[in-house]
């Protein structure tokens, strides 16, 4: 399964998911410059978290306008895989693959820790080594990740099967206290409609090995290439 | 014609504004108790090069949707002057 991990200026987890691609899962993978127009070779696009553009303006609002995003979305648009991780889950909502938008942590601050969050949904091509309501412990590290939308789009994302992980405590239940950022819901990744698109704040190429201690994440790659394999 | 355009960038009255929560708080706690409110946004002074007030209005209204403001959170006005 051929992975294109997107550089953009500011981007600073993209080492970390060539790694986990090249080194755990032992599939090919590509660094692309967001300069560059071309993924029809890739099977699958990540989109790593960081600060593209600094921030600047909104989160993920000017990395959403690089040459290479008219790609991304015709990658989308063709059902094939696209995980945006924390700032890549900002430039997808940007962009508009993914509803509603990251808002500013109440707390106003940068939060850097190891969080639970529950599958809810193991239906999907990223999660489906997963069980259901299987609780994970996983690293967040951002300042915006108070995921909000509209009433009618949390109704139907709720209907529809479509929050995939909600942040939750040890136990697996989504309490207040256990939501880091204020998001509505607990809502940490949510997915789209047609299944192909999921952004998450937390940062599953961190804790992919368990000599950094855990191995919690790797299995949403591990979905991600038997999802692909089956459909060969 | 130049135009300048004052944009005031806020954050849509069903959105919480932490920002804002904790400058408030910061102004009770020195005692002025008569502030009730406190919203956080941003402010842009935009330059077009337009035939008319009204192309460049709708020039700058533009910009706003593509980029300068994310429609999900935020509201803004615009004032238009000639430069």
């Amino acid at each position: 399964m051929n992975f294109a991990v997107i550089l953009f200026p500011g981007s600073n987890c993209e080492v970390d998911c060539v790694h986990v691609i090249k080194e755990v899962l032992q599939e090919p993978v590509t660094t692309v410059w967001h300069k560059d127009t071309d993924l029809s070779q890739f099977d699958a696009v990540i989109l790593p978290g960081g600060f593209s553009y600094g921030d600047y303006l909104r989160c993920g609002a000017i990395a959403r306008f690089s040459p290479i995003m008219d790609a991304v979305i015709a990658h989308a648009k063709a059902g094939k895989p696209v995980l945006g991780i924390c700032n890549g889950f900002q430039i997808l909502t940007e962009c508009g693959l993914l509803p509603g938008v990251l808002l500013r942590n109440q707390s106003l601050q940068f939060i850097c820790e190891d969080r639970f969050i529950r599958v809810e949904n193991n239906q999907t091509m990223y999660t489906s080594l997963y069980t259901k309501n299987q609780v994970l412990r996983i690293p967040i590290a951002h300042a915006e990740g108070n995921y909000y939308a509209d009433p009618e789009t949390i109704a139907a994302l709720e209907a529809e099967n479509r929050v995939v992980f909600r942040y939750c405590d040890a136990q697996g239940n989504p309490t207040p206290e256990s939501n880091p950022n204020g998001a509505i819901n607990n809502i940490a990744g949510i997915i789209n409609e047609e299944g192909n698109v999921l952004g998450m704040m937390p940062h599953p190429e961190r804790l992919s090995e368990v000599i950094l201690g855990g191995d919690d994440g790797l299995a949403l790659f591990q979905s991600m290439l038997k999802t692909w394999r089956n459909q060969l | 014609m130049k135009f300048k355009a004052s944009l005031n960038i806020t954050l849509r009255p069903s959105i919480l504004d932490p920002q804002g929560s904790a400058v408030l708080k910061s102004l009770k706690s020195l005692n002025y108790t008569a502030v009730e409110s406190v919203r956080i946004g941003k402010f842009m002074e935009v330059v077009v090069e337009a035939a008319d007030a009204s192309a460049a209005e709708k020039m700058v209204r533009d910009l706003c949707q593509v980029l300068l403001t994310n429609p999900v959170m935020e509201d803004y006005t615009l004032t238009l002057t000639e430069v």
